[in-house]
């Protein structure tokens, strides 16, 4: 008998080791963080965070270096009988965006979750979880097996869930208990659908499936129920019901991780099958449907973020429609010859998940502390806070201003990106979204700042003292996203040529203000609730014009509120998580 | 139709009754009831199947300790209405079963389209059993071929661990778990729990001895001792260990700590990450799988016992 | 008809019947009890995989068996997170609806639910 016909790249590379590593270490933390106990717990969080931090570094660097991916072969047993961990550039961003954002967590946690004798829970279950999220990622990014894949991803919501109950209140246990539940089901398509390919296949391996895996009707079936199942883990409209609440009530360190990097997880096994297991597969109606969904998140997202009362709901309803964002990038990589290309939209796509990581995650970070000072996050109570909280509010509007996508920002590199590949495949109706996305972004940004920046009603009293280091780490985040736009990408991503940021230009001048200008006219009509914009007289003249209008755009959010209230329902939401799975097979089906 | 067809027929018929019956009952407490029948039931498919480790592990779980820990919550939520979502209408419940019956539908005929001869790994396990000295090939892949796999979920088992301690009020982080059991010390219970514990605890080391060539192994040994722990706990005659105890730590992170350090032993002086030197690959794995057998019985009885309840003053 | 067939599509009706009662169950154990009915279709499946897959002296292929063992912890895994929460806030509510009667209203600054 011979041993198992390996697969193509099945040789480990000189540097595969560090893949071990990368997953091996936060598991060392975690383990070693667990037996020492309370006391130690967070002094083995900040030892492993800069040893995993210079190992992703390495891998990083290591990765154009290397012919093709790093691949690392478990036990020396080649696919299919073994399992290989690989590392191409998608996983290699993915992997430096992680690193950074829990680094920067870190830094923003250390004084929130220190040990001390009255609250010993807390801090342990939260660095535990870090380093553990940390792991469950690195596993997600770099394994090469859609099964070991499925572990890792219950590992991820594992470590997930505790940290959105960590203060135990019911609202918060109600929620992970939805959270959970949700993503049982999520996963449990996903893992009804390795069932069927392994059954077809005889082999899980990411590469070997995409050279055997055909048009059969069993296959399809198969990644429609993966895909559908992955999509409730990455709450794309309408499989959102789970994560508002959720996000909104983990404490901030916790949100800005569960936002930030959680939900990517996901999204990325998403990528790696469409793309990478089977990219001639799903069809022209399929793409169109996955970007239809983001739409629709984006147009929900939005208009829902701005009738919020709460800053922390806000933000987690942003990072709904940014969700959606995600998805726009699939129509636009179908090609003429009916194949999902790894071209500039996939590279568009992967560019917004990694600045969406590291802005969200400032953004989670800069609202915690200022809840944490003013003991609430009412955003109509924010007046005066940027003269008192200057650094939380600084962050979160580098923040916001990486998101809405003004350049240099990674956002404003991935929205030309999808933009020029929307202009390609001459579907101009995704460039529309695109741009709606921006100005929906900018309307939600500029009604915080626009708060935070007006004269309070009466003085500000601190509750409790400005956390300056985690303000900074905010800071940070933020301005790294502000930047992305900067990073040489074409050793990580294939992105075609584009003309360099030119940061001076009339061109980029007017590209960055519509979106805001649009994004003011958006603020005022669609938020219920007075308006700083609107306290001076010239002002209430100009709205007082616009007012029947105002009413019809009330109108229509608060119908659009109502529909959300209906489609979070569980029994709602479960249902049209079936009828997806069903229209993706029937979709992929027809184009097959 | 041969005479084996129709008991299986009719034992497939038998569990989805049961199914059905789980699903429709309106008592939560019938339902955990039938649930549990229902995981006894599965587990001779298993063998059926020809799948005798996974149908002890399925005994161990679906009937045994998963029907304990639903039999339990089910005792202590009785009237707990108050966390229910609102019942959907009549016409949402028509929608989701037809939509249920569609995938049940679309998922029977894909089993019937399955390729014939069907692929398999079978013969590769086989011809590769060599490298490790073990004839169990299910033990095989676990603990050599996907052992990246089998570590991973062993650090899921610690994480749900952590979740559920997570749940303490504050004020009894680190003490014991659950509520402290009394019982009569000339009842049954502990008449069993002083009667079955030595002859489960031989059981459990065999079936995790066994497992290297036989069916069996760490999960479905660990899931025995830990029936037999909770049995002592709830007869009285245990307690439950105080959390933040060292030596609990210890045993929760045995199994997963071998797994790693043996793995990177592996990388540094051997082959690769997770691979076994042939002639030391025996006594390797079955140190792993005692330590896990331990840390499974230990991970297994204290998900069951819940998050901590008494703080650790007296 | 083969034992395997009968088996597969028993797989598939346990996921139907698990799905069903995951969407219209309204109580969280009861959809917790579904979604172990629902699972153990799923692993079914595997086995039904596994068992066509028979060769080589092996009666079932072990890889789709040791997918199911690993699958089967991690769902126990679940069942219990689940379980632990859902008595946790059994407790809190409990006592929320308690000292709600003494003093109505939480603190309506907290965010969340």
């Amino acid at each position: 008998m011979l041993p198992p016909a390996p697969a193509l790249d099945a040789a480990t590379t000189p540097s595969g080791f560090l893949l071990v590593l990368s997953i091996a270490i936060p598991i060392a933390g975690v383990l070693l963080a667990f037996v020492l106990g309370d006391r130690y717990v967070r002094l083995v969080a900040f030892a492993m965070v800069p040893l995993e931090l210079a190992i992703t570094v390495t891998i990083v660097a290591a990765v154009p270096h290397s012919t093709g991916p790093l691949v690392y072969l478990l036990g020396a047993w080649p696919p299919p009988l073994g399992v290989a961990l690989r590392v191409d550039g998608l996983a290699a961003v993915m992997l430096a965006a992680t690193a950074v954002v829990i680094s920067a967590v870190a830094v923003y946690a250390g004084a929130e979750f220190s040990v001390t004798t009255t609250k010993a829970r807390a801090p342990f279950v939260f660095w535990i979880l870090l380093l553990a999220v940390w792991a469950a990622l690195n596993a997600i990014f770099v394994g090469g097996d859609l099964f070991t894949l499925y572990v890792a991803l219950e590992l991820l919501t594992f470590a997930a869930v505790p940290l959105v109950s960590l203060d135990g209140r019911p609202e918060t246990l109600r929620a992970a208990i939805r959270y959970l539940l949700f993503a049982l089901l999520g996963s449990v398509l996903y893992l009804l659908g390795t069932a069927l390919l392994y059954g077809l296949h005889a082999t899980l391996d990411i590469v070997l499936l995409s050279h055997r895996i055909g048009a059969e009707p069993a296959s399809l079936v198969a990644a429609a129920l993966m895909t559908s199942g992955l999509l409730a883990k990455t709450a794309l409209f309408p499989l959102h019901l789970w994560l508002p609440p959720a996000h909104a009530g983990a404490p901030a360190a916790g949100s800005a991780i569960l936002s930030g990097l959680v939900v990517k997880g996901s999204f990325f096994i998403i990528v790696r099958l469409w793309f990478q297991v089977m990219p001639g597969l799903p069809g022209f109606a399929a793409t169109q449907l996955l970007a239809a969904l983001g739409a629709a998140a984006i147009v929900f997202g939005s208009v829902l973020a701005l009738r919020q009362e709460r800053l922390k709901l806000l933000i987690a309803y942003s990072t709904l429609a940014q969700i959606g964002y995600l998805f726009l990038m699939f129509p636009l990589a179908f090609n003429g010859s009916g194949h999902l290309e790894s071209g500039g939209a996939l590279a568009g796509g992967l560019l917004q998940a990694a600045s969406h990581a590291t802005a969200k995650a400032a953004m989670f970070m800069a609202a915690g502390s200022i809840y944490a000072g003013l003991g609430h996050d009412r955003i109509t109570g924010l007046g005066g806070i940027a003269r008192v909280l200057p650094l939380s509010v600084l962050a979160f509007a580098f923040a916001g201003i990486a998101l809405i996508g003004v350049q240099p920002s990674g956002a404003s590199l991935a929205k030309d990106l999808l933009l020029q590949a929307a202009t390609e495949r001459q579907q101009w109706w995704w460039a529309v979204v695109l741009q709606a996305g921006g100005v929906f972004t900018a309307a939600y940004v500029l009604l915080v700042l626009a708060h935070a920046l007006a004269p309070p009603d009466k003085p500000v009293v601190l509750t409790g003292p400005a956390p300056r280091l985690g303000d900074v780490a905010a800071l940070v985040l933020a301005l790294c996203s502000l930047l992305l736009g900067l990073v040489p990408w074409e050793p990580y991503l294939p992105v075609p040529y584009i003309s360099p940021p030119d940061l001076s230009g009339l061109g980029t001048l007017s590209k960055s203000l519509l979106p805001v200008l649009g994004g003011v006219v958006l603020a005022i009509l669609l938020s219920p609730r007075p308006h700083p914009f609107a306290s001076s007289v010239r002002w209430k003249v100009a709205i007082g014009m616009l007012n029947r209008f105002r009413r019809g755009c009330c109108a229509f959010s608060s119908y659009v509120e109502r529909g959300n209230g209906v489609l979070c329902e569980w029994p709602a939401a479960s249902t049209c998580l079936l009828m997806l799975a069903l229209l993706f097979s029937v979709l992929m089906l027809v184009a097959a | 139709m041969s005479i084996e067809t129709v008991i299986e027929i009719v034992l497939a018929a038998v569990v989805l009754t049961l199914g059905v019956w789980t699903i429709v009952v309106p008592e939560t407490f019938s339902a955990t009831v039938g649930f549990v029948a229902y995981g006894l039931l599965v587990a001779l498919i298993w063998v059926r199947l020809d799948a005798a480790d996974v149908a002890l592990t399925e005994a161990a779980i679906g009937g045994g300790l998963g029907g304990v820990l639903l039999l339990g919550a089910a005792a202590r939520l009785r009237d707990a209405d108050m966390m229910a979502d609102a019942r959907p209408g009549k016409l949402l419940r028509a929608g989701a079963a037809a939509l249920s019956v569609l995938t049940a539908a679309v998922l029977a005929g894909v089993v019937l389209l399955l390729p014939d001869p069907a692929p398999t790994l079978a013969p590769a396990a086989v011809a590769n059993a060599w490298a490790t000295g073990l004839s169990n090939p299910v033990t095989n892949v676990l603990m050599a071929f996907r052992a990246m796999d089998t570590m991973l979920e062993k650090v899921v088992l610690l994480l749900a661990i952590i979740g559920v301690w997570s749940l303490a009020p504050d004020s009894a982080w680190g003490g014991r778990p659950g509520p402290r059991h009394q019982a009569d010390p000339r009842g049954v219970l502990a008449f069993l729990a002083r009667l079955l514990p030595p002859v489960g605890i031989v059981i459990g080391i065999y079936i995790l001895w066994t497992g290297s060539d036989h069916p069996g192994g760490a999960f479905q040994g660990g899931a025995i001792l830990a029936s037999m722990w909770l049995l002592a706990i709830m007869a009285g005659l245990a307690d439950t260990p105080l959390v933040s105890h060292r030596s609990v730590r210890f045993i929760l992170v045995a199994g997963p700590g071998l797994f790693l350090l043996v793995g990177l032993a592996g990388l540094l002086f051997g082959a690769a990450f997770l691979s076994y030197p042939p002639a030391l690959a025996k006594p390797l794995i079955l140190g792993i799988e005692i330590a896990m057998t331990l840390t499974i019985a230990a991970t297994l009885g204290l998900l069951l016992a819940g998050a901590p309840e008494r703080s650790t003053e007296p | 008809m083969s034992g395997v067939t009968v088996f597969g599509l028993c797989a598939a009706a346990a996921v139907g019947l698990g799905l069903y009662g995951l969407i219209t169950n309204p109580q969280p154990l009861r959809k917790i009890i579904a979604f172990n009915l629902l699972g153990s279709g799923v692993f079914l499946l595997f086995g039904v995989v596994g068992r066509r897959g028979a060769a080589a002296g092996m009666g079932n292929d072990p890889v789709p068996q040791a997918l199911v063992i690993t699958g089967v912890v991690v769902a126990f895994s679940a069942t219990a997170l689940a379980i632990a929460l859902l008595l946790r806030l059994f407790q809190t509510s409990a006592s929320v609806a308690r000292s709600g009667r003494a003093s109505p209203g939480d603190d309506p600054d907290q965010v969340g639910g």
